[in-house]
């Protein structure tokens, strides 16, 4: 099946920046669809199932991102992702607060 | 970041014979208070962050590596310290796999920039294969700390 890829661009909001817990939560996420799923930081490009590969952007507080799905699912896996680090990252602040 | 710049080298452990994550993050915190890093006072309290953190999810990050953290108000600097564990440790890892290295990190709370680029250090030189290899097989602190230097002078990842 011929698909084109679907991305969307984020902005990391929570203070912490994109450290292990939002990584691991983001790998979970990814992993209930079935598109090819990256991330993206400027020229660089990693795997959204790849904990690893997530933590070597360092994205603190401010940086975009841009989600990128390709496959059957990829509105609804970059929708899901867009929602996680958007709406559900923040709210970390407000329970360590 | 360096691994220079948070890892205190006398307190690199190559012989953890515990497989349970408990008894792993204890002694991995008892080789930062030998070293002085941390104070008596404090070390309970720090262990039992670094538990309850793991509650939240396994710092597991995959190919065998895990990472356990906290921040601390007793800490006015990043530190921290690696320990390898030749059987392997159950530590619920996203990928199943048992953990053989690992990075535990206590940071002050008010630096998250400063435990981020740490924690984009160590994902970005364990990309390596030769590098995470090579550490995992390590039999001694000196050959730790000396895989570190040569990663932080680019010898493995670009």
């Amino acid at each position: 099946m011929q698909t084109s890829p679907v991305s969307r661009v984020v902005t990391i909001q929570n203070k912490q920046g994109l450290h292990a817990r939002p990584a691991e939560m983001f790998v979970r996420t990814a992993n209930q669809f079935e598109s090819k799923i990256q991330l993206i930081r400027d020229e660089r490009r990693v795997e959204a199932r790849n904990m690893i590969d997530l933590l070597t952007l360092g994205a603190t507080h401010g940086t975009r991102l841009t989600i990128e799905a390709e496959g059957p699912d990829a509105p609804a896996a970059v929708d899901a992702l867009a929602k996680l680090v958007e709406e559900v990252f923040p709210q970390e602040d407000a329970e360590q607060d | 970041m360096k691994f220079s710049d948070f890892i205190c080298r006398e307190a690199i452990r190559t012989n953890l014979e515990a497989d349970d994550k408990k008894t792993v993050i204890r002694a991995m915190a008892t080789s930062l208070l030998e070293a002085g890093k941390i104070q008596q006072k404090d070390y309970d309290s720090i262990v039992e962050a670094i538990l309850k953190r793991e509650e939240l999810g396994s710092t597991g990050i995959g190919r065998g590596v895990a990472v356990p953290h906290t921040k601390h108000p007793s800490i006015e600097k990043l530190i921290g310290t690696v320990a390898i564990s030749s059987g392997g440790v159950n530590f619920d890892s996203l990928d199943g796999e048992k953990v053989h290295l690992l990075f535990l990190l206590v940071s002050p709370p008010e630096r998250p920039g400063d435990h981020l680029r740490a924690l984009e250090n160590i994902s970005r030189q364990l990309r390596d294969d030769m590098f995470c290899r090579l550490l995992k097989q390590s039999k001694s602190p000196e050959e730790v700390w000396q895989l570190l230097e040569e990663a932080d002078n680019n010898k493995f990842s670009p």
